[in-house]
């Protein structure tokens, strides 16, 4: 559906497009061997470069290069066999060396694209570009009330910028697409997409006009670092914007920051303040040169894009594309679907995951990852389900309890005493009780009262506490009152 | 008993071989040398104790005759633009006044592990940049040779110039120097020396005080050319910590001894025969033709058409690099920060306004202009273009020569004070030098002859890539009929 805001003088449309910063997930920096883990001490991964000592200079770490060459393969995307690095020059505490070493004119990675599905309707977005560069480090203003202090563990880590094309044209695809290229992030393992770390955050720039217009005059929002942030800052900048023509003010090109608190937009520095950052090429690095070979392996190495798991799950367990969908919007989800239907029947799988877990995790607010709950959990009362050891209904009736015990679902259904009777002896001496107590019950039956089979069925049910298989209860039922 | 004073780093190896004096004991006499000559200014740093110490490891390994290295017991000096570890390290500015290293450089790494004896840090033109050893921060630095028709103090050249004067005034055997434009072949040259830029990429640039990343080289400044390949080749490594090193394999450099000139194509070009070209250096590169000519060299005159444009090149490329090299100093982390707490900006402002000194900031201005947006396609840019041209013009001329003989610089040492005033005519000192640094050729300077001043005339030598030994081995011709 077209999305556009309604203005006091008519409507008007948005033109979106994003640039990601996402961490690559490595071990050691761009151009050192510190360690990136997360949450160390201040200053304990720092080495020369990441320092800026004089006399250190960089050195490139190869399996970031393969990171960027692999994200660029999975978004379709041209991979650059010559690329420069430059030097982007300004001067702030938590960038020591008074310059950082980015891409500008010739990135790893040129253009590529991406399709997101909106309302069933699948539309593609254009890759700019994706490029390497070094992170800053933090600047840490609230430790001391006279001083403040750096932090540069982060400094030197390895970003990839990814660059859309101004494609997007509302806050949901804008949303969409980040929620689409961090998933494939994370299915390919280049990025762990945890936005609260602010291993991926996004600078949105958004823009709005007349229907068919020219574009028109950009804001840009840095460092989002939520989804939901993400759509708001659209929606506060759109209107603003919209509020700002439409009272015959021109907007000015800057920089914003977002408000999460107050949900809305502020200005950060405008154009004329914005920085000249003098490009120029790293004379530290030569040009990174690629070659064929390099790539091709790199091709094959590429692990299944959620788009090809979807297909596959379609085809492989005939399940719904809705429900495939599901499945691959993340990692985690279908590492663990795919876990637990590994030599099970699919359709009960999907629909205990789809339905039952999925409704247990909406009532608890929390994800699948967040919740805990790990495949053997889901497997293991399914198998009871499958070998009838207990009805699909007693499953459902214990789920919650279930899902928040610490015990596999044996452990749980014996201790529960829930183990269904499906004992042919026992449910055939259940039945021959129950007739035997109900003899009124069962001369109406046999003079045609069809429906009081029910009666019977419930009667057995309750004699077992529940327990007896319903399946089998019914079947020897049928036979006895059949004779 | 010998006389140290006679030494160079060939015979004193032969003499510490022969156990005819200790390390120690030359050590000694050298820093008893320093002290007498405190007026040149060499030194930013003494490293005595340590000395000393270094001296008598080399002299228990001689006794023991184990694990000697190829410059075991040699007292020599570090330009102060090499980190060495736990020693301050200043680079002749003030910004880094208190700067104490926690790492060691890779070429003086090299020569700790050949033997080599530090007696200290030598004075420089700050970060580099200068041609006559006036910009340092801690004073500038004289060469102990003077004119015989007057008393005045002249410059050693620069920036190696405290390592020059260093050599030449027998306060050490040897020295490292750094040469980005010119700044280890002209100090050599006004110090009577011998000084080789190597091919780009052959020093590792890791732990160097960076100047100009693309230009940048370490090289040694010797009495001898036997003593040039001794150290460079000590120098000399392949570094995996330097994105620019080559990996190219090196020859043994002594080899250069095996190389016949005769037959040799020796290309003299053109355009260096500058209109103010000084007639007595005029002379001296006709002498040095003729030698070539007398063992039987062919001498080619040969064409490098953009050699006029090489200075303008060259400072446009080194200022812009130097620009954002020298950004991290910045009063944050380490070295120099002014008393400034108003603000960031204020900070930053005041910190390099006071750490720099004038030559710096000029060079920084420059680089930033010609970075700056609207001005990079026709300054920056096209300075790379021209290079490229440079670069290119060598190529051409080499397919027709194997050895490029040239002037080193258009004039003799200079009293100190002069040429000061104009930064033009201080930075036309470079201008026969930093083509090959452009085309990142080796290049080496050697004394030919004295002027009418007694004072050194040098000639440079500028090879094919990565074929020092090729310029060893012309600049010994040099070194064997100058006749002194």
């Amino acid at each position: 559906m077209e999305y556009l805001i309604e203005g006091k003088t008519g409507n008007w449309e948005l033109v979106i497009g994003l640039e990601v910063h996402a961490q690559i997930s490595a071990n050691s920096k761009l151009f050192s061997g510190a360690s990136t883990d997360w949450g160390a001490d201040p200053n304990s991964q720092v080495e020369l470069v990441d320092s800026g000592m004089p006399g250190a200079l960089p050195v490139i770490n190869k399996h970031c290069i393969d990171q960027a060459i692999l994200t660029g393969i999975s978004l379709n995307a041209q991979i650059n066999k010559k690329s420069i690095f430059d030097r982007k020059n300004y001067f702030y505490p938590d960038l020591p060396q008074g310059y950082q070493i980015s891409q500008f004119e010739f990135p790893i990675v040129g253009k590529g694209h991406l399709n997101i599905e909106i309302d069933g309707v699948e539309k593609s977005i254009g890759i700019t570009r994706l490029h390497l560069e070094q992170d800053a480090g933090k600047s840490l203003h609230d430790q001391d009330i006279d001083n403040s202090f750096i932090d540069l563990n982060r400094s030197g880590c390895a970003l990839m910028e990814i660059v859309s094309e101004p494609d997007m044209s509302s806050p949901s695809e804008a949303a969409e697409y980040v929620k689409k290229l961090r998933n494939i992030l994370r299915f390919i393992g280049t990025c762990d997409g945890n936005m609260e770390k602010g291993n991926l955050r996004a600078d949105v720039n958004v823009s709005v006009r007349r229907k068919g217009d020219e574009l028109g005059t950009r804001c840009e929002i840095k460092n989002v670092n939520s989804i939901k942030f993400i759509q708001q800052a659209i929606e506060f900048e759109a209107r603003r914007q919209v509020d700002l023509i439409e009272k015959g003010e021109k907007i000015i090109q800057e920089t914003r920051l977002f408000d999460s608190n107050n949900l809305e937009t502020r200005s950060m520095r405008g154009k004329e303040e914005s920085h000249d950052y003098r490009y120029f090429p790293d004379p530290d690095l030569p040009p990174l040169v690629l070659n064929e070979e390099d790539i091709e392996k790199l091709r094959l190495k590429l692990p299944e894009l959620p788009d090809q798991k979807k297909s596959r799950f379609i085809e492989e367990f005939g399940i719904t594309a809705y429900d495939a969908e599901i499945l691959v919007t993340e990692k985690y989800v279908s590492d663990f679907f795919e876990q637990i239907v590994e030599g099970r029947d699919s359709k009960i799988v999907i629909s205990w995951i789809t339905v039952e877990l999925f409704s247990y995790l909406k009532r608890k607010n929390v994800s699948l990852e967040e919740s805990k709950i790990g495949p053997e959990k889901i497997s293991s009362l399914l198998d009871l389900i499958i070998s009838n050891k207990i009805s699909n209904r007693q499953a459902k009736e214990i789920f919650d309890e279930y899902l928040k015990s610490d015990v596999n679902a044996d452990t749980f259904i014996e201790k529960k005493g829930l183990i269904q009777i499906s004992n042919e002896s026992e449910i055939e001496e259940l039945v021959e009780k129950v007739l035997k107590e109900n003899p009124k019950m069962l001369e109406q039956y046999k003079s045609g009262k069809d429906k009081l089979f029910g009666f019977f069925i419930g009667q057995v049910m309750k004699l077992s506490n529940g327990k007896a298989n319903p399946k089998m209860v019914n079947e020897t039922l049928k036979r006895k009152l059949s004779l | 008993m010998t006389d140290f004073s006679k030494l160079n780093i060939t015979s004193a190896l032969l003499g510490l071989k022969n156990k005819d004096f200790k390390s120690v004991e030359l050590t000694e006499y050298f820093i008893n040398q320093i002290n007498k000559k405190e007026n040149l200014n060499c030194f930013i740093t003494k490293t005595f104790d340590k000395a000393i110490d270094m001296a008598k490891k080399s002299d228990e390994k001689i006794i023991k005759n184990r694990e000697l290295g190829s410059l075991e017991g040699i007292p020599i000096t570090m330009k102060d633009l090499f980190c060495t570890k736990d020693i301050r390290t200043t680079a002749g500015s003030k910004i880094l006044d208190s700067f104490i290293p926690f790492y060691e450089s890779t070429v003086s790494q090299n020569l700790w592990n050949s033997g080599a004896v530090l007696l200290g840090k030598t004075n420089m033109d700050e970060f580099a940049m200068g041609s006559a050893n006036t910009t340092s921060f801690f004073g500038n630095v004289i060469n102990p040779l003077k004119s015989k028709n007057n008393d005045k103090d002249l410059v050693p050249g620069g920036s190696s110039g405290g390592s020059a004067s260093s050599v030449a005034a027998g306060l050490c055997l040897a020295a490292t120097g750094s040469d980005t434009g010119g700044s280890i072949r002209q100090p050599a040259s006004f110090c009577g020396l011998v000084g080789l830029k190597p091919t780009y990429g052959r020093c590792s640039r890791f732990g160097m005080v960076a100047f100009a990343s693309s230009l940048d080289q370490a090289g040694p400044i010797t009495l001898t050319v036997e003593d040039s390949a001794r150290m460079l080749q000590s120098m000399v490594s392949y570094d995996s910590k330097d994105s620019t090193s080559s990996k190219k394999e090196i020859e043994n450099l002594l080899d250069y001894k095996k190389s016949d000139l005769k037959g040799k194509r020796v290309g003299v070009p053109k355009e260096y025969l500058l209109d103010g070209l000084n007639p007595e250096i005029k002379k001296a590169w006709d002498l040095g033709i003729s030698w070539f000519k007398s063992v039987g060299s062919e001498i080619i005159e040969i064409s490098l058409p953009n050699t006029e444009s090489a200075l303008p090149t060259y400072y446009i490329i080194a200022p812009a690099e130097a620009s954002a090299n020298l950004a991290r100093y910045d009063g944050i982390r380490y070295g120099f920060r002014a008393e400034e707490k108003s603000d960031l900006t204020r900070l930053y402002e005041e910190t390099r306004a006071q750490g720099f000194g004038k030559e710096v900031k000029r060079r920084l201005m420059i680089g930033t202009y010609v970075l700056s947006a609207g001005y990079y396609d026709a300054y920056y840019l096209k300075a790379l273009k021209v290079r490229k041209l440079i670069s290119d013009d060598f190529s051409k001329a080499f397919e027709r020569c194997d050895i490029i003989l040239t002037p080193t610089t258009p004039n003799v040492a200079f009293p100190i004070g002069e040429k000061q005033t104009d930064p033009i005519e201080m930075y036309l000192n470079d201008v026969l030098t930093v083509p090959a640094s452009l085309a990142g050729l080796p290049a080496i300077s050697i004394s030919a002859c004295l002027n009418s001043d007694s004072l050194p005339i040098g000639l440079q030598i500028i090879g094919k890539p990565f074929e020092e030994s090729s310029i060893l081995s012309a600049a010994s011709l040099i070194e064997d009929l100058r006749g002194f």
